[in-house]
């Protein structure tokens, strides 16, 4: 689903330009549930934005559902970004003007779907992440849990091939952290590739496999216990 | 071009950004007033210049004559210069194609009476074409024609306001009344817009009047229209020629402006085209300046709004919003809300003008301040295409804002 070979970024600043990404190989296969592990500053927020097509790579080899990833414009990667994947913030980065129902169909809206059949589809998506009452409430109105929940249903309502999490849980209450995480294993479990980066252990302890990032190379990568119990069904 | 889910789009965003959008509105809706508003104003003065000069035909040239100032060839100062019949038809032989109406006329005070009423008026002996020189407005019967000149009829035009004081509220038409000792037949009552001293005048046949009042081919005046093909220059031309060539003709020094002189009616219109040009030079550029102004408002506006609403078109985009559909969205926005803003002004500017109407007539000179379709219809090209213009910038460089940084906007 993911391929990445050799992959090199760097930032400019200044005069002067930081070496996030030094050589990253990675292999992510359809249906896993990956987390990337590592602390402020190794590279993981990176490595995010380049798979998640929000930034693009300096050297290497980033491969997309087969499809190498080159010359990227923004209409391009907007495009694939509609049909590939479905991004979950830290900040819930919901549009604070609409109501959580239009938060999630409007991915839809930039796919084409007519607006009956995408309110309906959405409809659909709060119902399965627990929040079809709160359908017509604005973000506002929402507590953190509730809005995180309602950025992964905006983020599956396109039926991507890779959810990205970026930190999901980071402005959470650890109860509603295993809920936000529960909801990732339930749709892991339906068969979605689940990319989640995280600098908590016990969240990445709940996925299937873990690699961990430092100073931009990958220093580990290991299958958790949870992956013998689900990996082959 | 139509799509009801952008439309949806974009009310959503006016309606729960109300601030703003009334903020950026009001910028352009002023604007637009104050344009309205000068433009009406300065229209109500140029009116004003044109009805002024609504008394006579605006081609008319008044052929006058006095006494000599200069000495020439012989001939003393102070000598009285008569004009006669003779004159008359050598400028209309000369000049013929030059000339669209052309009369000559005679003064004369008589008092008029009818029945017991009797009082003291102008009495002018005219040719037929004086009608349109004057602008006469033939209210009943009609004016003098060539018929009464062969045959010098005794027959009258009265002012309306002769009609008033001998007649009252009684019929005139096919009266007699007694001038000067003799019968005249009034057949027909005018008006004119010159005001109440050029409807209390009377004309009769200048034929009449020579054969009656003296016996001779005296004329006091020549009034002409131009040809209305001339254009200003080429009529005032055609005045000096005439001035020059009747000098000539009555031996009179060729720069004695005293003994003859030709008042051309396309000399002032000339002086009032020119000040009224720059007046509209003044208020194009004081009226563009007034747009410029406000349109740089609603781009400032339109920067600000899309700084605050970067972060969103970062979502947008990571959810799949193509870089154009975001440009599109904020450009029709501001269009929208340029046009509705701007209309709302100038329905307000064209309000307001109507109510100051002739209110202003007297005082300052401001006659009916109204706007053309002509300017409504400029102006709102010009607020649509400001619009473009102040929503299009800024939302081409927020669309190419790389989405991570959107995204890290806050």
């Amino acid at each position: 689903m993911i391929r990445i070979e050799k992959l090199h970024k760097s930032y400019p600043i200044g005069k002067e330009s930081i070496h996030v990404l030094k050589g990253i190989d990675l292999h992510i296969k359809e249906g896993e549930f990956v987390s990337i592990m590592g602390s402020s500053g190794s590279g993981k927020s990176t490595l995010l934005n380049i798979v998640g097509l929000l930034d693009i790579h300096d050297e290497g080899n980033y491969y997309l559902n087969g499809e190498l990833i080159k010359d990227m414009n923004e209409k391009k990667a907007a495009i694939l970004r509609n049909k590939f994947l479905g991004f979950v913030f830290q900040s819930f980065n919901l549009i604070s003007y609409k109501t959580a129902l239009e938060n999630v169909a409007l991915p839809l809206y930039y796919k084409g779907v007519n607006r009956k059949e995408r309110l309906e589809i959405a409809m659909e998506y709060l119902e399965k992440v627990g929040l079809k009452e709160w359908a017509h409430h604005l973000p506002n109105e929402l507590s953190g849990g509730q809005k995180q929940r309602v950025a992964i249903a905006r983020a599956l309502v396109t039926k991507p091939k890779v959810v990205l999490a970026d930190e999901p849980t980071g402005a959470l209450d650890s109860t509603t952290t295993d809920s936000v995480m529960d909801l990732l294993k339930d749709i892991n479990n339906e068969g979605m590739t689940v990319f989640v980066i995280t600098h908590e252990e016990e969240v990445a302890a709940q996925t299937k496999r873990i690699v961990r990032l430092k100073d931009g190379v990958i220093v580990s990568d290991e299958l958790t216990k949870n992956t013998n119990s689900v990996s082959h069904v | 071009m139509f799509d009801i889910d952008r439309w949806r789009e974009i009310f959503q965003s006016i309606n729960k950004n109300r601030l703003r959008s009334v903020l950026s509105g009001f910028t352009v809706a002023f604007a637009i007033l104050l344009f309205t508003l000068l433009f009406g104003i300065v229209s109500g003065l140029s009116n004003s210049f044109k009805s002024a000069f609504a008394d006579d035909a605006q081609n008319a040239m008044f052929v006058r004559v006095w006494q000599t100032s200069k000495p020439y060839k012989g001939l003393q100062t102070g000598r009285t210069i008569q004009l006669k019949n003779d004159d008359f038809n050598y400028v209309k032989d000369e000049y013929e194609s030059k000339i669209q109406y052309q009369s000559a006329r005679i003064y004369k005070n008589f008092t008029l009476k009818y029945k017991n009423e009797a009082n003291s008026y102008s009495v002018r002996a005219v040719h037929p074409d004086h009608q349109f020189l004057e602008k006469t407005i033939i209210d009943e019967g009609r004016y003098l024609n060539e018929k009464d000149l062969q045959e010098k009829s005794k027959v009258i035009v009265i002012g309306r306001l002769i009609k008033a004081d001998l007649f009252g509220e009684k019929p005139a038409l096919g009266k007699r009344i007694n001038m000067n000792g003799s019968s005249y037949l009034v057949i027909g009552i005018f008006s004119d817009e010159g005001g109440d001293n050029e409807e209390r005048l009377a004309y009769i046949p200048i034929t009449t009047a020579q054969m009656i009042y003296g016996n001779n081919d005296y004329i006091s005046q020549i009034n002409l229209g131009y040809n209305p093909n001339l254009n200003l220059d080429q009529a005032i031309s055609f005045g000096k020629q005439l001035e020059r060539d009747l000098r000539f003709k009555l031996n009179i020094h060729p720069d004695d402006q005293s003994a003859l002189s030709v008042r051309n009616m396309a000399e002032a219109n000339k002086n009032v085209g020119s000040f009224m040009a720059i007046l509209y030079a003044i208020v194009i550029l004081v009226g563009s300046g007034t747009l410029i102004a406000g349109i740089i408002g609603i781009s400032n506006i339109m920067i600000f709004v899309i700084k605050e609403r970067t972060k969103e078109f970062g979502i947008r985009k990571a959810l799949g919003a193509q870089p154009l559909s975001i440009v599109w969205m904020v450009v029709q926005e501001s269009v929208f809300i340029t046009t509705i803003a701007g209309y709302l002004g100038l329905s307000l500017g064209t309000y307001l003008l109507s109510l100051i109407g002739d209110s202003l007539e007297k005082d300052y000179f401001i006659k009916d301040p109204s706007v053309s379709t002509g300017i409504v219809v400029g102006a709102t090209i010009v607020l649509i295409v400001s619009g473009l213009i102040a929503g299009y910038i800024p939302a081409k460089r927020a669309a190419n804002i790389k989405p991570i940084e959107a995204l890290r906007a806050d």
